[in-house]
């Protein structure tokens, strides 16, 4: 087992590298841009060490723990998006005094919670997983313990994950009182459709994993939270638990579940097509932009489940395209936001971006781009999500989902268009200061360039998420 | 032919955009003006080439480009043939003159202007060259984008309303025609318009993909009921946008029914052809009407559309020669027609800032040229012989004859209602009384203003005596079109 230990090397290293920045920080006074350095370097070679490992699947711990392209990806995903957010964000953090050296810890360890998460094969290990994140994130969403709103935020979301969490692992002793089994793969031998007690530990473990990404109707906890929370933690939110926790859904369909694939598919489809209205309706009438893009993520997530509703592996893979490319997205839109910064405060309500584009035209065509690429307007990258989801899905014939899908993007363009509107045709009522900030200039500009010339080689990701399933 | 010269001229603009993008805002804009200028009348000259080296004797696609795209089973295909031929020469011969337009009528931001153009030229002449469905789409739906700023920043006092309407009716309107693309996919195989030909979509899909098609188009054209965003997208938007809008954009639908809807599902047009003549008719007579209480000037012109793209959709739906080329026909001469009626508006409203006919009046005493001009216009839009109006109107009846007596009696009857709303406007416009004394104030057109008004005009006296360079161009093609409907229907 010690030869095999390899296999785990991210995780190990991660972990090592926590303790360590914890004495750092306890030894050394003043220690935060020193461990948030270091933690920028860790999460650079911990991707190099993912991207050196082989790509056949490994499994540790009696079957518990796998190491294979698909975990290999999300982790990959996970600590791209993470290092972008946290980079972008370095200069919002110190000028809020959020510059606490156990900030980019506790972002170390709800990635390493994360990480265990799309690497179960294990009731368990997906549990402790899920928790260890879980307990990052209240931590993270409460870190200005000095602002109300902000501790606000942080209790509501340890209330409602909290409970979310004791249905969850409720559902898994159903599971394992039925089955007999905590690991994945026996689990999903024993269950069949006739097996009514593993039905219901289903649907308590879907409520679970529905409430960490926020989906319709456990979505109530986000648009508070993420406008709560420092912009910073948002943006982490909005990004990277949402991998994790569509990575877990698909391994559930894909391992346990994947013979009462039916049962399954009718709770997603309703869950998709619930969190896609309202997530189209209800951001209209928002004026806070961070609110607002936690109507429009919870629509997104409707629309990759859209992809995991259809039950097949070209599903999946749409639906992977999707939150990838819903990544760039939103790193790119919650960038813009770092740039937005009058007298020494970051502004947050839509109607204070108007006329942004006469005194920054270079952030308010990138907000642009950003914007119609989130409503899916072709040829921007996010209309290639979309289309790739609902290939899938037509491919199952859902007709009805793929239409109310393609309908509900016609209501939400109207909320981006609302932004774009008040960037570009309002006069503009004040004047943002003009804020050095390269870290989230780079995210933009990377963002931007990857939507736009998205057109041009579509196919790149969808042959390297295909390949995931090729084993 | 390995030059891919479809590309170029595809990807042209979309270059000079950006190197306008980089050039200096310098105080009277001229250099972005002259790169953008530059390039279009370059593009121009690369689409005569290419209507030039055309085969017309066959109505097979022609400089095809062929790269595999989306995981090798969705081809980034281009290609030509005698119709999409003279679309592209519309798009790239109107698209300068646009250019030329705003040098008087775009005062802040013109070079954000220039580019928003250029690109949505780019997305025009895609549209007319793809071969795929779903570069089809990509383009339909891609132009949105820059039409929506064109009307948004530089457009009226409602601007912001007309740009919603617009943006939102299309999108509605094209994400049904995305579904039954993509099913479509899964039905055939294939996105590839040739293939698709010949695969021949089973008889039960084809009325629903049909009417999803139909959504987008109908918007697009825009068929009445439908047509309520064009007027207000007409008054609002620029001169520019109003021109590009009204001389192109509308007639990409019309290109669609040509393309897609009638070579791709011929039981369905078949079967829905009265639905279209009702359509049509209504638009013709209903447009009409109220294009005659319109008091602004360019709402009139709009409704005037409407009316306009009502022959056409009747044209079309005859299946006979007559009535098919009468449609092209049509289209092409409403788009020189509508540019120019548009263009005559923004002429006086860049000096006056109104729109309103109750404005002006007498212009002729103070304005001979431009009431010259405007009056070739406003005969030619009410379809006077010797006119590009008289041809398409005359074809599309000629063919409407002989498949329904009704749909051409009244639409007959349209042509009548066309003249009065015509003739009422130039009287109200150009002669009368001059009630308003800012009116003898004013400079007569300018040389830019001539360049753009009288290369229109030449145009469309030019192919109102000779038709011939037209019809031939896209004659073999449309009797492809025609006899494939027909051995389509009779393999039932």
């Amino acid at each position: 087992m010690i030869n095999n230990l390899n296999i785990l090397l991210p995780e190990i290293f991660l972990s090592l590298s926590i303790f360590t920045f914890l004495m750092i920080g306890v030894f050394v006074k003043k220690s935060f841009n020193l461990i948030f350095n270091l933690t920028s370097l860790i999460l650079i070679l911990a991707i190099a060490m993912i991207l050196n490992s082989p790509s056949y699947e490994e499994k540790i711990f009696l079957d518990s723990f796998t190491r294979d392209s698909f975990s290999n990806y999300f982790k990959i995903l996970i600590l791209i998006s993470s290092l972008f957010v946290l980079n972008s964000s370095k200069n919002f953090i110190t000028e809020n005094k959020l510059d606490k050296f156990e900030y980019p810890i506790i972002i170390l360890l709800s990635i390493l919670g994360m990480f265990f998460m799309v690497s179960s094969n294990d009731l368990i290990l997906f549990y402790l997983g899920l928790e260890l994140q879980s307990l990052s994130l209240y931590i993270l969403a409460s870190i200005d313990r000095d602002n109300l709103r902000s501790s606000e935020a942080g209790i509501k979301y340890f209330v409602l994950s909290a409970l979310s969490s004791g249905l969850l692992l409720y559902g898994c002793s159903l599971l394992y009182g039925f089955t007999g089994s905590t690991n994945f793969d026996l689990i999903s031998n024993e269950l069949d459709q006739e097996n009514i007690g593993a039905v219901f530990a289903m649907v308590f473990i879907l409520v679970g994993l529905a409430f960490k990404i926020s989906a319709v109707p456990f979505h109530m906890w986000t648009p508070d939270v993420y406008e709560g929370a420092p912009t910073s933690i948002t943006n982490y939110f909005a990004v990277v638990p949402k991998v994790a926790g569509l990575a877990l859904l698909i391994k559930f369909m894909l391992i346990p579940f994947s013979n009462i694939l039916l049962e399954w598919q009718t709770i997603i489809v309703f869950i998709s097509i619930a969190s896609m209205i309202l997530g189209a309706t209800a951001a209209i009438v928002q004026k806070n932009i961070k609110r607002l893009l936690a109507y429009s993520s919870i629509s997104h997530i409707g629309y990759a489940l859209a992809g995991v509703a259809t039950g097949a592996i070209s599903g999946y893979e749409s639906a992977i395209v999707y939150i990838s490319i819903y990544v760039i997205m939103n790193i790119g839109a919650f960038s813009c936001l770092y740039l937005l910064k009058k007298d020494g405060q970051y502004k947050e309500n839509i109607s204070e971006l108007s006329g942004i584009s006469k005194k920054h035209p270079l952030l308010a065509i990138s907000f642009l781009i950003i914007l119609f690429s989130l409503a899916g307007v072709p040829p921007l990258g996010g209309f290639f999500a979309k289309f790739y989801v609902f290939t899938a899905v037509l491919e199952q014939k859902m007709y009805s989902l793929a239409i109310i899908g393609l309908l509900t993007t016609v209501i939400s363009a109207f909320y981006y268009l609302k932004i774009i509107k008040t960037i570009y045709f309002d006069d503009s009522v004040i004047t943002f200061e003009t804020v050095k900030n390269k870290t989230a200039q780079v995210s933009i500009f990377l963002s931007c360039s990857i939507l736009l010339t998205f057109f041009l080689y579509p196919s790149i990701l969808s042959n390297l998420v295909n390949s995931l399933f090729i084993s | 032919m390995n030059f891919p010269i479809l590309s170029t001229l595809i990807f042209l603009p979309l270059l000079s955009s950006f190197f306008i993008f980089l050039s200096k805002d310098k105080k009277n804009n001229f250099g972005p003006i002259y790169i953008s200028l530059f390039s279009s009348i370059a593009t121009f000259l690369l689409s005569l080439f290419l209507w030039y080296s055309l085969d017309i004797n066959t109505a097979d696609f022609q400089f095809v480009e062929e790269k595999s795209w989306i995981n090798d089973f969705i081809k980034f295909k281009l290609g030509v043939d005698g119709i999409s031929i003279l679309f592209i020469v519309l798009t790239t011969f109107i698209t300068p003159i646009c250019i030329i337009s705003c040098i008087n009528s775009v005062k802040n931001r013109v070079k954000e202007f220039l580019i928003a153009i250029l690109i949505l030229e780019t997305f025009m002449i895609g549209v007319f060259c793809s071969l795929d469905l779903i570069i089809f789409y990509l383009f339909f739906e891609a132009g949105l984008i820059p039409m929506f700023l064109i009307i948004g920043v530089w457009g009226g006092s409602r601007r912001v309303y007309s740009a919603f309407k617009f943006f939102l009716f299309t999108l509605l309107g094209s994400v049904l025609m995305l579904v039954a693309i993509i099913a479509i996919y899964w039905i055939t195989g294939t996105t590839d318009v040739t293939e698709i030909y010949n695969i021949k979509i089973p008889q039960e899909y084809q009325n629903l993909l049909w009417l999803a098609f139909l959504s987008s188009f109908a918007v697009k054209m825009p068929m009445w009921p439908v047509h309520t965003w064009l007027p207000d997208a007409h008054v609002e938007a620029p001169t520019a946008g109003s021109v590009i809008l009204a001389a192109i954009l509308l007639k990409m639908a019309g290109y669609g029914f040509l393309r897609f809807s009638i070579p791709m599902f011929p039981f369905a047009s078949e079967f829905f052809t009265p639905l279209i003549y009702s359509l049509s008719i209504i638009a013709i007579i209903y447009t009409s009407l109220v294009a005659l209480m319109q008091d602004d000037m360019k709402k009139l012109i709009a409704y005037s559309s409407v009316a306009h793209m009502g022959y056409v959709t009747l044209g079309i739906f005859t299946f006979t020669k007559q009535g098919i080329e009468g449609s092209i026909f049509q289209m092409i001469s409403h788009g020189l027609i509508s540019a120019a009626l548009f263009l005559c508006v923004g002429v006086v409203y860049d000096r006056l800032h109104s729109r309103l006919i109750s404005t002006y009046g007498g212009l002729v005493n103070y304005l001979p040229k431009y009431s010259f001009l405007f009056l070739v216009f406003a005969l030619a839009a009410l379809g006077l012989p010797g006119t590009t109006g008289f041809l398409g109107e005359f074809l599309v009846l000629t063919g409407t004859f002989q498949k329904s007596y009704l749909a051409a009696l009244l639409g007959t009857f349209g042509v009548v209602l066309g003249a009065a709303y015509m003739l009422w406007l130039s009287k109200r416009v150009i002669f009368g009384v001059t009630t308003n004394p800012e009116i003898k104030t004013l400079s007569d057109v300018n040389k830019s203003e001539i360049i753009m008004l009288v290369s229109l005009a030449f145009l469309i006296i030019f192919f109102g005596f000779y038709p011939v360079p037209l019809m031939e161009t896209f004659g073999v093609s449309v009797n492809s079109l025609i006899d494939n409907y027909q051995l389509a229907l009779n393999s039932r």
